[in-house]
């Protein structure tokens, strides 16, 4: 552990994002209010009389406005489109404002069923449906804006503790019980209230006599790899040492959530939980340090649970510079940038990646930075599947690929081929998923089977984001550019290895059926030709591993002079293509193989339409007057039959070759032009 | 010609020598020429005066042509000489086969000069010299490193067994090519096998050159072709039966599914072929032979350590200069034991999907490519002429294909054919060559004409040659 620590010593990879959303902080005047479903904080001076000012994830969701001092405000949020605004003063009831741009801003209010019950909160769960959460149940209504009266959808009666929500699946959960532990998931869809089945959080300590040990704050709800789960943070006590950990419960629509996974903290204290990219970061206050699980990474598993340690030694978000706020009375700090205090007890966390420090009025995203993360997994097949999970990884995959290819940091050759064939992997379901998008329209499976959340984008181009944006894709020439590139620029890597690898990468893409590019062909023979492994370029050909193609055949016939056989294999790659007939006489014909060239036109049936000017140039080049004898006579025949007459046609321009013949051999010898 | 004479003596070994002009120029000291002569129980009188005569003969030669002479024609005895070094001779006489022949009543000896092909000596005697050079080293490296003493003993030691395993009787065109049989395989399998030998590689960083065999046919080899020509014929002639024999006697106590290490069993297949029999026995190294190659450099020494797993055998050559020590092996062996026994069955799952080969075919042929060695015949049941009457054509056919050869050999042409009948009519032999690579198709068809033959060797040369670019 000492070790690990050393290790991750000022190594940050959790940071805050660099320009936070900032706002009035807390004060006796301001109340501050974050809405969890439209991501909007709410600084309401003076109960709306001084003014609110909303600030949301963009120039869209800001907003200015003031209103009426009613009372002191508990709630308040935005319906999705911002038209309504809906207020909670009072645990009896929630007041609505229309807030279209023509509308009175008159407040209309909806109140609670039943004398004794009180609001415990309220959530927009679609465009204009709210849902009331009370200690007696819950109420669904739909808000008519134009009438300005709610309709009740539903109601579910049963004695609640406090809720969760999600609005990322519109699930809510409800607790109920003397200890809090009874869960009642709820999901919103379409004017629809899906009961699911409600399930018992485990406890460590049933205190006597019971009391609500199960709290709010231990509660998240986090969409991990597109499954919903349930995290819960449990203290208990291991070898009489208090200890944490955060129990996943898998939540499920037929059957009641089921415990999967446990994220052991081995620490204990006050935790909160946030999710960047399917990573659960867990943060520590007493450590003042973050860990991260990525439920994808290792894990042991005892057959129904899985149990995971934090993916790399725990380390603290990195630092960060604010500005003071301007402290009355002392007016020369103002301004002054200094390191905020991380891990403040002001900070609040919000689902899924959102931290608030409301004293200071800041808002800002977690960001996960891969870079860090790349010197604390030594294992780099672990390492390579961790990234190939991130968003935006691709270049920290091929810088990572790249060092494994140096000498100073090269990996074994086992390790190589695992990350070849997770990359190809990849690689492979992308090309799958590319073709299957061009056949049918997709119908992604939903997140929570039917449970399909309220998301702005449509289905199509949330696949297509999964597709591009979540995994990264390392094609051939991102490899070839990045990674393979190495080999020529660099001047200490043994060939064998040079050669070892790139076999890997070829037998890796074979093996999903990739069709391997030109360029690996030719770094391979490059570097084969390099090192005058002449039989083993040939051994290769000769089982096809080097894929045949009209350039590659060039690319050994250019070989020819360093090793003669390359000849050959490049005139049988060439016969094999089908389509190089041309080539293949060039080929012949450059090499005197006169007779040869002929045997072949006549295999391929081309005779008739070779150029005769052509072979006959060749044959006078090869100073054989028999040679050329043989290659006029054979053109003169083929003359007879096209056009019964022996001459050569004038666009043939074989009129020198003509005198040539005749030079030779005497006019006599000519055919003569009429044959009698 | 065939069936007359039943009772042909065979072709045998009459003598074989090695000398060096150089080494004894005064006279009286001719002796000191002679580095090697077989039999050794010859008088020295006898071995000086086929030393001088051979000396003579080249020397006369020499003013005639500037190619060394190669052979020497005489009625009971065949010649061949060779130069492999500067300096260095070795001559090979094999003797004429005869017959008892009746004339007019009065039986003489008959010698049928035609049943000995230059052509197949010539490649038995080079062949023999390339062998010795495998084990040895080259005569000029010895002599670097000891004196003409120290060649003479090798030549002795290596000799002595070498020319008793010879076959003169059964040698043939497959002498001419001492071609390699190469292994069928898709790209895939044949990947996975690179990969495998890319990690022994760079696993065992002594193992500088490998080479995969899968039965007797070649697969991979980081040996430079003409290293791995020779070695694959050791391999395939003498190393591999022997140790099959051995196998199908029991011999081997030791059988790696009981247990190698001591630990869990890692039951595999692996067995060191060269090399400790057993791995439970740490003082037993066995026997490992050293070779010598020139693929990296000139005469380099390396072991020779053979482990096979099922059919298939890793060929590993290791620094000669390498001190094995036994845990070397025991590595090696849970390394390759488990994927070459994997390795092994994939393959050997691909050649059981193959179908069968359908009946007797009514040709036979001989294939062979100059340019990667590579050969194939189904004229030999078993190409590497293990057991004897394994060729399925007469005699004189064989020498036939010798013949075409020769002529073939001899011809400026790159491309080249020659049809042939025999006396009797019953064989057709046809020879072809395009470019680098050459065939020879045995068609036993009595009736058949010139065109249909011709019209034969042309279905068959489309049907078995679409991959590669063979005209005809």
């Amino acid at each position: 552990m000492a070790e690990a620590d050393s290790k991750s010593a000022g190594v940050h990879y959790v940071q805050l994002s660099k320009h936070p959303i900032r706002f009035e902080p807390v004060s006796q005047l301001t109340n501050v209010f974050f809405d969890e479903t439209n991501k909007q904080v709410f600084a309401v001076q003076s109960q709306g009389a001084m003014g609110v000012v909303v600030k949301g994830p963009d120039d869209k969701t800001n907003i200015n406005f003031r209103m009426e001092d009613r009372g002191e405000v508990i709630s308040i949020k935005f319906s999705y489109d911002m038209s309504v605004l809906a207020i909670q003063r009072s645990q009896k009831s929630v007041e609505f404002m229309n807030f279209t741009e023509h509308s009175d801003r008159v407040e209309y209010s909806q109140s609670c069923r039943g004398k004794t019950t009180n609001i415990i909160g309220f959530h927009w769960t679609a465009l204009n449906e709210i849902v009331f959460v009370t200690d007696h149940g819950i109420e669904y209504y739909q808000v008519i804006p134009e009438k300005k009266t709610l309709k009740c959808l539903k109601n579910q009666s049963g004695q609640v503790n406090w809720f969760v929500w999600s609005p990322e699946s519109a699930v809510m959960l409800l607790s109920s019980g003397p200890l809090g532990n009874i869960i009642n998931p709820f999901h919103f869809k379409s004017g629809q209230l899906y009961k699911l089945p409600k399930f018992e959080v485990d406890l460590p300590v049933i205190p006597k006599p019971p009391k609500l040990v199960l709290h709010e704050r231990d509660v998240t709800m986090a969409q991990i790899y597109g499954v919903l789960y349930i995290c819960v943070l449990r203290h208990h006590t291991v070898a009489g040492k208090l200890t944490a950990e955060i129990v996943l419960y898998h939540l499920q629509r037929e059957n009641p959530a089921r415990r999967s996974c446990v994220l052991r903290l081995n620490m204990s204290g006050r935790f909160a939980v946030n999710l960047v990219d399917n990573i659960i970061i867990v943060h520590h206050q007493a450590s003042k340090t973050s860990m991260l699980f990525d439920i994808k990474s290792g894990g042991e598993s005892d057959g129904y649970v899985t149990f995971y340690d934090p993916l790399v030694p725990a380390s603290p978000i990195r630092p960060f510079m604010i500005r003071a706020p301007s402290i009355p009375g002392q007016p020369g700090a103002d301004g002054q940038k200094h390191e905020l205090e991380l891990y403040s007890p002001n900070w609040i966390v919000f689902q899924p990646n959102i931290l608030i420090d409301a004293k200071l009025g800041y808002m800002w995203y977690l960001k996960l930075s891969l870079e860090p993360i790349v010197s604390l997994i030594d294992d780099k097949v672990k390492l390579i599947d961790f990234l190939l999970r991130r968003k935006d990884s691709k270049m920290v995959i091929l810088k990572v690929c790249k060092q494994m290819m140096l000498p100073d940091s090269q990996a074994s050759l086992p390790v190589i081929a695992q990350v070849f064939d997770l990359l190809n992997a990849g690689y492979r379901e992308y090309l799958d998923k590319e073709i299957q998008a061009q056949v049918v329209v997709p119908s992604l499976g939903s997140i929570l089977d039917h449970l399909v959340p309220y998301t702005g984008a449509s289905e199509s181009t949330q696949a297509m984001d999964n597709l591009r944006g979540r995994k990264a894709i390392i094609d051939q020439s991102d490899m070839y550019t990045h990674v393979l590139s190495v080999f020529g620029d660099s001047k200490n890597i043994h060939f064998k290895f040079i050669v070892a690898t790139l076999v890997e990468y070829i037998r890796s893409l074979n093996q999903v059926f990739i069709p391997v590019q030109h360029y690996l062909y030719e770094l391979v023979i490059n570097t084969l030709v390099h090192h005058h492994c002449f039989y083993q370029l040939h051994q290769f050909l000769q089982y096809h591993v080097l894929s045949d193609s009209k350039p590659l055949a060039c690319l050994l016939l250019s070989l020819e002079s360093v090793y003669a056989p390359a000849h050959q294999l490049a005139l049988d790659m060439l016969k094999r293509l089908n389509t190089a007939n041309e080539e293949i006489i060039e080929v012949l014909l450059s090499k005197h193989q006169l007779l040869s060239a002929l045997r072949f036109i006549r295999s391929v049936g081309v005779v008739d339409t070779v150029s005769a000017r052509k072979f006959l140039e060749a044959a006078k080049q090869t100073g054989d007057s028999m040679l050329f004898y043989t290659v006029y006579k054979f053109f003169e025949q083929r003359n007879i039959r096209m056009r019964q007459v022996s001459k050569f046609a004038p666009g043939e321009h074989c009129e020198p070759y003509v005198k040539y013949f005749e030079g030779l051999f005497g006019a006599d010898a000519l055919m003569p032009s009429v044959p009698s | 010609m065939t069936g007359k004479s039943p009772e042909k003596t065979p072709v045998s070994l009459v003598n074989f020598f090695v000398f060096n002009s150089e080494y004894g120029p005064r006279e009286g000291e001719e002796e000191k020429k002679i580095l090697y002569y077989y039999p050794p129980n010859t008088e020295l009188d006898k071995k000086i005066k086929d030393v001088g005569l051979c000396e003579a003969i080249i020397k006369f030669t020499e003013t005639f042509s500037d190619n060394p002479c190669e052979a020497m024609h005489a009625q009971k005895t065949r010649q061949v000489f060779h130069q492999p070094e500067k300096d260095f001779w070795m001559v090979l006489t094999v003797s004429i086969p005869s017959s008892e022949k009746e004339k007019d009543g009065q039986s003489y000896m008959e010698f049928h000069e035609d049943d000995v092909q230059d052509s197949v000596f010539d490649a038995v005697l080079k062949q023999a010299y390339r062998m010795f050079k495998l084990f040895m080293g080259s005569f000029q490296h010895i002599l670097e490193k000891g004196t003409a003493q120290n060649l003479k003993q090798r030549l002795d030691h290596f000799f002595s067994r070498y020319l008793q395993t010879l076959k003169l009787n059964q040698s043939d065109i497959l002498d001419v090519y001492c071609g390699i049989h190469f292994l069928p395989l898709d790209k895939n399998t044949y990947l996975k096998i690179q990969c495998l030998i890319n990690l022994l590689e760079a696993t065992f960083l002594q193992v500088k050159y490998t080479a995969f065999l899968y039965n007797d046919q070649l697969v991979w080899s980081g040996l430079e072709q003409d290293d791995m020509r020779y070695m694959y014929k050791y391999l395939t002639t003498s190393l591999f039966p022997a140790y099959m024999e051995q196998e199908l006697q029991g011999g081997s106590p030791y059988s790696s599914s009981t247990n190698v290490t001591g630990g869990p069993s890692t039951s595999h297949y692996g067995k060191f072929v060269t090399g400790p029999p057993s791995l439970t026995e740490p003082q037993n190294f066995g026997k490992i032979p050293r070779i010598f190659v020139n693929t990296g450099r000139p005469d380099e020494e390396c072991h020779l350590l053979v482990y096979r797993a099922l059919s298939a055998t890793v060929c590993m050559l290791i620094e000669g200069s390498f001190q094995i020590p036994f845990d070397f092996f025991k590595s090696l062996d849970s390394f390759l034991g488990p994927q070459l026994s994997s390795l092994a069955s994939d393959i050997g799952e691909q050649y059981a999907r193959r179908p069968p080969s359908t009946a007797e075919p009514l040709f036979k042929y001989v294939y062979f490519n100059y340019m990667n060695l590579a050969q194939k015949t189904t004229i030999h049941a078993d190409s590497n002429k293990k057991t004897a009457g394994s060729v399925s054509v007469p005699p004189d056919i064989m020498r036939l294909i010798g013949d075409i050869n020769a002529d073939i050999s001899r011809s400026s042409n790159d491309d080249n054919e020659t049809i042939a009948r025999t006396q009797t009519g019953d064989y057709w032999v046809v020879g072809k060559k395009s470019d680098q690579r050459e065939f020879y198709v045995v068609i036993n068809q009595k009736n058949a004409n010139l065109i249909e033959i011709n019209e034969e060797v042309k279905k068959l040369c489309t049907s078995h040659f679409s991959n590669i670019f063979f005209l005809d």
